[in-house]
């Protein structure tokens, strides 16, 4: 599983670290932070669960 | 085939009227003629107060790629720009603006609304909730749920957290409850706004001259850098102000009528220490409630293509999240209140850029009251009859006048 994230689109909403926190992190102002772009397959509910959150589609998952 | 015409055959007047009725009966859901529309398709044209007739949004799918389209606008002055009402001359500020503007003075607010910074509240607002609960059960065994608890809870936090004092909370509240309201006159709205952007600009100039550790002060350096006017600063302290406390206010008091009208779900809160239970209801009862109601209204920059149809460049787009978060093809027997069901993906805060920017202390704080209310009143009932309420219909949020309660 590939992630990637574009923080130019980053709208801080958080929801991304509420559904995966060992994956995405903020920083001070609230931009998304990838932590683990290739994380390991069990997280894929949860990373997946991001995406879908993602109100700016900032975050791009592939198998 | 169906014989039904496309939506941009249909005659104007022959449009549905929007925004629609609730039934009595059945307070908690959208308007059945909403319901209907989705039915009917992804896209539809309604007619509002001006004549204009607008696309309405009615699909979940639909408005998810709408609200994340770049190709609408948010700015309430374009030509075709839906508006519920008529233009007042007030403004809620980097909400009715585009990007990259929109960005860059959302940008300045969003610090304080980091998971990390709003879950070091959590103490603080477990205090305040315990803190309205204890007077609550030292007084007479009834009250109005709203005066006592739903709207001094957000109130406290984000006067707290904006640097605004908790005394002037009946100044604002009536202001805010004044300014929102599609019912009232022009004038009344008009002059309310000046009121409450008065009163927040005199408060950045406190800050200006003393600043302390909250947002309006943070908002007063930029001021002062030269990055933003003392206007603008003063109606995003407005914005705030309001959508700090309106918003949850209504849905500690209206989610806590919809868990007396269903006791099997109010019992799982009740009986939880799962954190996750918890957070799980608070998912379901904001896509259930749904309270903001009448629609982000949106204006298309470009034609769109969406749904089999082309929404042309100029027109207005409507985006009831109500109807969207009932969608059946997303949330089964979407109707029923389910506090296990996976809710997490509903659109109660909104899609797209535009996304309501205090989410994440809104959810703390709703986490907050439903693990605790009900655990330490077990005995809380509708002191009144259901159909005695008073709702919330002219507004932009949804909910309840009062809520009596006894225990």
């Amino acid at each position: 599983m590939k992630v990637t994230l574009d923080q130019d689109k980053c709208v801080a909403s958080g929801q991304c670290v509420v559904a995966a926190a060992d994956v995405f992190d903020q920083d001070d102002d609230g931009i998304a932070v990838l932590l683990d772009p290739a994380p390991p397959s069990d997280r894929a509910d949860d990373v997946e669960q991001a995406a879908a959150v993602c109100p700016a589609l900032a975050i791009t998952v592939q198998d | 085939m169906t014989s039904t015409a496309r939506p941009e055959e249909v005659h104007p007047s022959a449009a549905p009227e929007f925004p629609m009725s609730r039934a009595a009966a059945c307070p908690f859901d959208p308007p059945p003629a909403l319901k209907a529309e989705q039915e009917q398709g992804p896209l539809r044209k309604v007619r509002l107060w001006d004549g204009t007739t607008p696309w309405l949004v009615t699909r979940y799918a639909e408005q998810r790629t709408l609200l994340a389209d770049p190709r609408i606008s948010a700015d309430v002055t374009r030509p075709g720009y839906p508006s519920p009402a008529p233009l007042r001359g007030t403004s809620f500020s980097f909400i009715l603006m585009d990007d990259p503007e929109h960005a860059r003075q959302r940008r300045m607010v969003t610090a304080p609304f980091t998971i990390r910074r709003v879950e070091a509240l959590r103490p603080a607002v477990q205090k305040i909730v315990d803190g309205l609960i204890d007077e609550m059960l030292s007084g007479p065994a009834r009250t109005d749920l709203v005066q006592a608890f739903a709207l001094p809870v957000p109130s406290l936090v984000i006067c707290e957290l904006l640097g605004v004092p908790y005394g002037d909370h009946d100044f604002f509240q009536v202001n805010s409850k004044t300014l929102i309201s599609r019912s009232a006159p022009p004038e009344a709205r008009a002059a309310a706004h000046a009121d409450l952007i008065g009163y927040l600009d005199e408060l950045m100039g406190d800050k200006i001259a003393g600043p302390a550790d909250d947002l309006l002060s943070g908002l007063g350096t930029r001021v002062e850098a030269g990055e933003l006017s003392r206007r603008e600063a003063a109606e995003m302290g407005v914005l705030l102000l309001i959508a700090g406390h309106e918003t949850t206010a209504n849905m500690i008091a209206l989610g806590t009528l919809a868990l007396l009208e269903h006791p099997d779900q109010l019992a799982l809160l009740r009986d939880t220490g799962d954190a996750k239970v918890v957070s799980g209801a608070v998912e379901e009862l904001l896509r259930y409630l749904n309270i903001t109601h009448g629609g982000r209204r949106r204006v298309a920059l470009e034609d769109i293509e969406i749904a089999g149809e082309v929404i042309r460049a100029g027109e207005g787009i409507i985006v009831p999240n109500d109807i969207g978060n009932r969608d059946p093809e997303v949330f089964p027997d979407p109707d029923r209140l389910d506090l296990r069901r996976d809710a997490r993906r509903h659109v109660a805060f909104g899609f797209g850029v535009h996304q309501c920017v205090g989410q994440p202390l809104a959810r703390m704080e709703l986490q907050v009251v439903y693990s605790t209310l009900y655990r330490r009143i077990p005995t809380l009932r509708l002191d009144t009859a259901l159909e005695q309420l008073s709702f919330k219909h002219d507004g932009s949020v949804y909910g309840v006048h009062e809520l009596p309660v006894a225990w």
